[in-house]
């Protein structure tokens, strides 16, 4: 985000009370988290007719801002950081949110009731009737000697961007560390930008669980074609500075591997996975087991706060799912839908979980659509259409689709997408031709 | 100064000024209009920001491409002749656009 972007939000009226008077006032919703989760919970509640005054407090110094376009189009400079911006301050104001950036919550004094007070590190206290925690995931680091070195950089939020759009201009050699959407994205992205990009993957694959087998080895023929450097089985052993006179020994000038190679980079960007914030919520004692663990209706295990998007543990919504089994997803649809069912729930509606899971991911020409989740399959079916460059893999369960990756192939995605929500087939036997439409042979059984 | 003038499904109009660059869903979503979703920010991936335009005002637009064709074809609410996705559509100085958005987006 530049400058202009962060424009100073109204200050949290309530807050600022409880904080002079010392006798909080334990009125309204706390949201914690101005992540994509926070700001639906906060539309979906005003658009349900909730009238108790919304905080959405952050710990960025940004408005809230869309994530996605840090890999891609904001790092590739063809979008402006004010494009990334949710809503206007008008909106914010209009529907009677307080925004709070640069507070970050070190502790939550909570009551049996709900009620409480968030502590923040600066001192400031937010009284709340209700919370939801919408607090996200953080990067997973990777503890390696030279991690600390300049120009090892991560890519989770616009600070991340900035920084690293900061030094690319000085920049001709790139290892990313991690196969997987981020580290593609970014990976794609500096090599349009004209850097010397190497991907190092530790696992035997691409992109880990999210994909198959198939789609996986679609993705590493297609970027070697396009000539990205990919490593797969291969680490870092440590990153080595530069130790040139005027050099300083601070910056990161190479990768060595295990084997004692040694690649240049001037930056090494990290993207191997995130870990789920659930510090605050085992602060006030909640159940968290890979995430804040929540029912269907995105409550906590105190039956009063809600917690949604990345750093929550849901039972599975996919229609068909084992019961009593649960997923934590990291994903805008999930974020959307999720606070969809939290607001529901803050309003004394009780609303399951609408929709299939849905995914996308864009690394150069490549469109990434995946619909619904791919778990447990038995069977796959391969729709490749090489002289329009599309290529879908889709995922059966016992004869019954559960998912399907598309890549530049939008209209399989649709049709699975939409195929699952309504619950029909599309029968295997008949979808491996790319030239019938999947939606001509679903089926309602 | 561009002007967008939503109507929804059941006849309310929104009028919503915006900038010259901005897509319509931008416009839309930053103010709030609520016939817009766009969960994937404009990225061609969702189709969740459709919009039917007004015939006389389609030839101000730019021409469809493959992936936006592609997409229609999977709108909560079938396409029509008159459909685009809002995220394609690019605010110029003088425009004054008029489009209806579907009952639903998912």
């Amino acid at each position: 985000m530049s400058t202009n972007a962060v424009e100073q939000a109204a200050p949290a009226a309530a807050a600022e009370d409880a904080a002079t008077s010392g006798t909080p006032a334990r009125t309204g919703l706390l949201i914690i988290g101005a992540s994509q989760s926070g700001v639906q919970l906060a539309v979906s509640l005003r658009a349900l007719g909730f009238d108790e005054h919304i905080t959405l407090l952050g710990d960025e110094d940004h408005r809230p801002y869309q994530r996605p376009a840090l890999s891609k189009e904001f790092l590739q400079g063809t979008v402006e950081s004010e494009s990334l911006i949710f809503r206007s301050n008008e909106y914010w104001a209009e529907h009677n949110v307080d925004l709070v950036k640069g507070e970050y919550i070190v502790k939550i004094d909570k009551e049996a009731d709900g009620s409480g007070v968030a502590h923040s590190s600066s001192g400031r206290q937010f009284p709340f009737k209700r919370l939801a925690l919408t607090v996200g995931a953080r990067a997973r680091k990777l503890e390696i000697e030279g991690g600390d070195l300049e120009g090892v950089l991560y890519l989770r939020n616009a600070d991340d961007a900035l920084a690293l759009k900061a030094r690319v201009g000085d920049a001709t050699d790139v290892v990313v560390i991690g196969g997987g959407f981020i580290g593609l994205e970014a990976a794609s992205s500096l090599q349009k930008m004209g850097k010397n990009v190497t991907v190092l993957e530790f696992g035997p694959r691409l992109v880990g669980r999210a994909v198959g087998e198939e789609t996986a080895g679609y993705f590493l023929q297609a970027h070697r074609a396009r000539g990205l450097d990919i490593r797969l089985a291969t680490s870092a052993k440590r990153f080595t500075a530069n130790d040139a006179p005027g050099g300083g020994g601070r910056a990161v000038a190479g990768v060595e591997l295990q084997d004692g190679t040694v690649l240049p980079a001037q930056i090494v960007l990290i993207g191997i996975g995130v870990i789920p914030n659930t510090q605050l919520a085992e602060q006030l004692g909640l159940a968290v087991d890979n995430g804040i663990v929540v029912d269907r209706f995105a409550l906590a295990s105190d039956g009063t706060t809600v917690a949604i998007g990345d750093c929550a543990n849901m039972p599975n919504p996919v229609p068909g799912s084992a019961p009593g089994e649960r997923i934590r997803l990291e994903s805008v649809n999930n974020a959307i839908e999720h606070a969809k069912v939290a607001a529901y729930s803050l309003t004394g509606r009780r609303e399951e979980y609408a929709g299939i899971p849905w995914f996308w991911s864009n690394q150069a020409d490549l469109k990434l659509q995946i619909a619904g989740l791919c778990n447990g399959y038995d069977q796959t079916v391969l729709r490749r259409d090489e002289e329009r460059g599309k290529f879908s893999v889709l995922y059966y369960r016992q004869g019954r689709i559960i998912a399907a990756d598309c890549v530049n192939a939008p209209l399989d995605f649709m049709a699975v997408k939409n195929a699952l929500a309504k619950g029909q087939n599309i029968p295997a036997g008949a979808a491996a031709d790319p030239a019938t439409p999947l939606k001509t042979i679903t089926t309602d059984s | 100064m561009p002007t967008v003038h939503f109507t929804d499904a059941e006849g309310a109009v929104r009028d919503v000024q915006g900038n010259a660059g901005d897509s319509v869903m931008e416009t839309a979503v930053r103010n709030g209009v609520p016939g817009i979703v766009a969960e994937c920010g404009g990225s061609l991936s969702c189709a969740t920001c459709h919009v039917f335009v007004r015939e006389d005002c389609l030839s101000q637009l730019p021409p469809m491409e493959d992936m936006e064709d592609e997409m229609l074809y999977g709108t909560a609410v079938d396409r029509e002749d008159n459909s685009r996705l809002s995220c394609q559509l690019r605010l110029t100085d003088e425009l004054e656009l008029f489009v209806t958005t579907p009952e639903a987006q998912v």
